[in-house]
């Protein structure tokens, strides 16, 4: 495989809920959400029932991936922050540990100052949470100790998905 | 590659669908998206040309059902088959669980077919992946038209290695489920395996 698997546990989840909830409120944001590269929602807090954080994540990996292209194109490693304004709501776009986007949605109550202040902060406590869900699935995956449910699936199991 | 949630006890998959400039990929996922249940499918995404043609992908989220007390997601994304957007093919191919090559069975446009699968394989390739190794099916599509080339002669040059196959197509709707559900399979089966 050419990436490790992308795995969440209970604790790590807690921890990382957490620190994007206080973030939401030190920057006054609206919403805020995390997105593995590859386009997959990992959590989002806030206002996210107003917003289709599924196809949000999906084009903000898309985003970052076509800005990250264009960064080595001209020699540079990548684009780690992404700043869109809008009329009313502006989306301040970012990467975490190399690996995962931080996405933070806020309007006139905030500012670009105060939430690039706040996700510097918060950047670094999720750099070191995801750093150690990963040490932790490398760990459970050489020991063989994974409660990972699928090991026991039948066929039947499968087909029954698409009946 | 997958994503497992333990905590919100979710497994997502990402599915793309590859294949030459025309031959029918925005196509599946609108079929599939016109067929499948409000509840279990999100917005279908299509960054697209003024003419319809793909420019970044098409993304349809499903959300099939539960195995084992886990919701089961698949993302599924087509890539533009246009040549000279080969820079986004590569990135939507990051991180990819499985792949549905769409051929266009019509006779002109084998050569399109064959060199759109070798760019699969080497775009694959740059990002440490092996088709021979992912979970991969193959749809001839467009089975309805008059110039159709006839299967065996498609399977010797696309699918030498005998993965599963599937006629198509998909303005009506045939033989895109059964594509669909063979990657799911192979997919799912391969997360059994732990792989
Ligand atoms: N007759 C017929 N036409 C088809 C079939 N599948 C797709 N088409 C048509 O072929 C054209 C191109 O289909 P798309 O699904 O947009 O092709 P695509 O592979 O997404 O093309 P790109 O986005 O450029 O890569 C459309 O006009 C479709 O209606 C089929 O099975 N039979
Ligand atoms: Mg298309």
């Amino acid at each position: 495989m050419a990436n490790p698997q992308m795995v969440m546990y209970d604790e790590e989840f807690k921890q990382i809920n957490s620190v994007i909830e206080k973030l939401l409120k030190e920057a006054n944001a609206k919403v805020i959400f995390l997105v593995d590269k590859n386009g997959q929602l990992i959590s989002g807090v806030g206002e996210t029932e107003r917003f289709d954080t599924t196809s949000l994540a999906s084009l903000t990996a898309g985003n970052i991936a076509a800005t990250g292209g264009m960064a080595k194109l001209i020699g540079e490693k990548e684009f780690s922050i992404l700043f869109h304004e809008g009329e009313k709501d502006n989306l301040h776009i970012s990467i975490v540990g190399g690996r995962v986007i931080l996405v933070v949605l806020f309007d006139s109550r905030s500012s670009l100052g105060l939430v690039r202040l706040r996700v510097k902060k918060a950047s670094d406590e999720l750099t070191i949470i995801f750093g150690g869900l990963l040490k932790k699935a490398e760990e459970k995956e050489k020991s063989g100790d994974t409660d990972f449910p699928f090991a026991e699936i039948t066929d039947d199991d499968i087909d029954n998905l698409f009946s | 590659m997958s994503f497992i949630n333990y905590a919100s006890r979710e497994i997502n998959c990402k599915i793309v669908y590859y294949g030459p400039g025309l031959c029918g990929k925005t196509t599946n996922l609108q079929f599939v998206y016109q067929k499948t249940a409000p509840d279990a499918k999100g917005k279908m995404i299509s960054l697209a040309t003024e003419t319809e043609r793909t420019l970044f992908f098409d993304f349809l989220p499903l959300a099939l059902g539960e195995i084992r007390g886990f919701k089961t997601r698949f993302h599924l994304y087509t890539v533009p088959g246009q040549v000279f957007y080969d820079a986004s093919r590569k990135l939507i191919l990051k991180g990819v669980d499985g792949v549905v090559f769409v051929a266009d069975s019509q006779e002109e446009r084998m050569d399109a077919n064959i060199e759109s699968l070798e760019n699969l394989r080497v775009n694959l390739q740059e990002q440490g992946y092996e088709l021979d190794k992912l979970p991969f099916v193959v749809q001839y599509n467009k089975r309805d038209l008059p110039s159709v080339l006839p299967v065996d002669n498609l399977r010797k040059e696309l699918n030498p290695t005998n993965v599963p196959d599937f006629e198509a197509c998909a303005t009506t709707g045939e033989g895109v489920f059964e594509t669909l559900k063979a990657v799911a399979k192979l997919i799912l089966v391969d997360l059994k395996q732990g792989k």
